[in-house]
């Protein structure tokens, strides 16, 4: 049938680009320095059940929680549904779960998805609302100037989008077919609209709607890889590979740390020094030089901006954003697959990360809060971009304010960060009574 | 001087219960010094067997760390530990979130594992068994909120050691709005005490003042020398009017003992 080979050929092509798309982005992720996962796996997947399944870190705002939750669950549930209609697609079949599944049962199906869809639809429309009428600062933030606001705008209107198709398809085929035994309370109200429209009419209404939503499925699928979006997939690995101590340091330079233990105690130093790999570079001048989970964070950071909201540099008035800090990254990493996927390999393109992507401005107003990172509802860490970025200043560039340089000589020479005396250190107890 | 202060140095082969990790700013910053003087008072009161590190103490390498200066950080952390290495003791316990954090969760790394506590966790211990009483007369006046220190609070999770301490001294707490996880830096983290802000439209401590000034309290409670300084900072640029008190918990605690 003409219908099958079309929908076979639609649906291939979409699963070779989402997947050649995809392909790329683990690719670039790949581009990052290699890191150990340690820890034990059951801790890292009960992350990926509260984190991403769960979302537990969304409860942190209740309201906005259960929109999204709406969202999340309409999506993940209605895939089922998505299933039929492949089948459907592929084989020339009508519902064909009805062969299969007992016809209440699959009306209570049908029904859950029908309310989850209505559900998805309001919650989108309030998202729509808060962006475009009342303007929260947090989804208004000049951060989204440009493509990062139509970006979320397409996404939600799509999304209302299909919900719309999926009832439309409901409630012509409830007049089309009565006799199948479908009952459908939400499209059921919404086919008294089309009770008087003629047979052809509904016909091509209801096919129209079930081919727009399996291709408009499809094409969504297709604009994850550009998207911000691509938190619905990479949330889960990020759950994943977040960090499991819940108090962590900043990363150790167990080089450095050599290097000194060396200075120090110059008999310690192993005979054959060539045996230790000198990293590159010290900290982070680009995408390359950061680990692969910090890119892997790039991509699954949503614009959320909640990181950006609590910032304390942010919110009075600095350059710094802890999401754009995130969103260069991701730009930053593209562009590179991009020089890669022409070029073969890497060829240097007289830009990097830091200053062209970053500035120093924003590195240097961040007070290390930690605020980003407990804000991220999917496990990011704008904080250790930022940190990698400042050791690359100092270490590599001996880029710093004056009052940092001094401040540095003064712990060399004073064991302290003021220009005091060794001597005076212990002066306050003189005043100890 | 009622009681003398052991410095670990006179006594090299003394097993000490409490290495005192004064910091930085509680052996120099004037504000700060008050705190140590304080939290010492408590020490002493307890009778514990306590030590300081005296001159031999320094900047364990915090702000060098956080400005990007590893090589720094790790000579600090080396000599550290090093001078850790001669002494005996059982723990330490120091003032300062940020002495606190790195002896917690960045010199292990490095060799050197601590039994560490920030004075809150250790003065809520000492009220938990009994150790440390307060003077039942000793009412407090005014109403009074806490600011979380970032590196107390959201970097190490100690939300409820300073309230549970405020508790305990019969102080009622009025929350500011962020507070807790959500709390607002004060603006000194991240090696910013020792340089000027960025430009932008405020300072960070006006921005948290602003949060105390609408909580319409007289007292500020905080737990990090440096929030005392930039929060009475923030005070007293933002709302010149009013005469707020900032002090560290160890300073009210002193007070009642």
């Amino acid at each position: 049938m003409l219908s099958s080979f079309v929908f076979c050929l639609v649906l291939v092509a979409a699963t070779y680009f989402f997947t050649k798309n995809i392909t790329k982005i683990i690719h670039n992720i790949k581009l990052g320095k290699s890191i150990e996962v340690t820890g034990s796996s059951t801790a890292r997947w009960k992350n990926v059940f509260l984190l991403a399944f769960g979302q537990s870190k969304m409860f942190r705002n209740i309201p906005m929680a259960c929109l999204h939750f709406i969202i999340y669950a309409g999506f993940i549930i209605i895939n089922i549904e998505i299933l039929e209609i492949i089948i459907d697609g592929i084989f020339g079949t009508h519902r064909v779960f009805l062969q299969v599944l007992p016809i209440n049962i699959y009306n209570i199906f049908i029904n859950i998805f029908e309310f989850l869809a209505c559900g998805v639809t309001l919650a989108c429309i309030v998202f729509l609302i808060r962006r475009i009428i009342i303007k929260v600062p947090r989804v208004t933030h000049p951060d989204l100037k440009g493509f990062p606001q139509k970006d979320a705008i397409y996404i939600l209107l799509t999304e209302i989008i299909l919900m719309s198709l999926f009832l439309t398809m409901n409630a012509t085929d409830l007049i089309l077919n009565p006799n199948l035994g479908i009952n459908f309370f939400i499209s059921g109200k919404l086919s008294e609209i089309f009770i008087p429209f003629s047979p052809f009419t509904l016909e091509m209404i209801e096919r129209t709607c079930w081919w727009l939503h399996i291709i408009g499925i499809l094409a969504f699928l297709n604009y994850l890889p550009y998207s911000k979006h691509l938190h619905i997939l990479f949330a889960f690995p990020n759950a994943y590979y977040a960090p499991l101590e819940k108090h962590y340091g900043l990363a150790n330079m167990p080089h450095i740390q050599n290097e000194v233990k060396y200075a120090m105690e110059p008999n310690l130093m192993p005979p054959e020094v060539s045996s230790e790999t000198k990293p590159e570079k010290f900290g982070a001048k680009d995408v390359f030089d950061l680990n692969w989970k910090m890119l892997l964070d790039a991509y699954s950071c949503t614009e959320c901006g909640r990181c950006t909201a609590a910032c304390p540099a942010n919110i009075t008035g600095k350059k710094l954003s802890p999401r754009k800090i995130m969103m260069a990254t991701r730009d930053r990493l593209q562009d590179v697959g991009k020089n890669i996927a022409q070029n073969k390999v890497f060829v240097n393109d007289n830009k990097q990360l830091l200053g062209d992507y970053i500035s120093v401005e924003e590195l240097r107003a961040c007070t290390t809060c930690n605020a980003c990172v407990t804000e991220c509802p999917v496990s990011i860490s704008p904080l250790n971009i930022i940190i990698e970025m400042r050791r690359a200043l100092i270490l590599e560039d001996g880029n710093a304010p004056k009052e940092w340089n001094s401040m540095f000589a003064n712990i060399e020479s004073n064991f302290a960060p003021w220009k005091l005396s060794i001597d005076d250190r212990d002066k306050w107890i003189q005043n100890v009574n | 001087m009622s009681q003398q202060i052991k410095v670990f140095s006179n006594m090299p082969s003394e097993n000490i219960e409490v290495l005192f990790w004064v910091g930085c700013a509680g052996s120099f910053d004037q504000r700060a010094q008050k705190i140590t003087l304080a939290f010492t008072k408590i020490l002493q009161a307890i009778n514990i067997n306590f030590a300081i590190l005296g001159k031999e103490e320094l900047c364990t390498g915090d702000p060098a760390r956080r400005a990007g200066n590893e090589f720094l950080f790790q000579m600090q952390a080396y000599q550290t530990i090093n001078i850790l290495k001669q002494y005996q003791f059982e723990r330490i316990v120091t003032t300062c979130p940020h002495c606190f954090n790195v002896f917690k969760n960045e010199y292990p790394a490095i060799g050197g594992n601590y039994t560490v506590l920030h004075h809150t966790e250790f003065l809520q211990e000492l009220f938990l068994n009994g150790k440390l009483k307060i003077k039942s007369d000793s009412s407090s006046q005014g109403t009074y909120t806490y600011h979380d220190s970032c590196y107390l609070g959201r970097i190490n999770g100690v939300y409820e050691a300073p309230r549970a301490l405020l508790e305990q001294l019969q102080i009622e707490l009025k929350e500011l709005k962020r507070c807790k996880s959500k709390g607002l830096c004060c603006g000194a983290g991240g090696a910013q005490m020792f340089k000027e802000d960025e430009p932008g439209l405020k300072r960070i401590n006006a921005e948290r003042a602003q949060d105390i000034i609408d909580a319409e309290v007289d007292h500020v409670v905080t737990a990090c020398p440096f929030c005392a300084t930039m929060i009475q900072d923030g005070l007293v640029a933002t709302n010149p009017n009013k005469n707020y008190d900032v002090l560290d918990i160890a300073e009210i605690i002193a007070q009642k003992i």
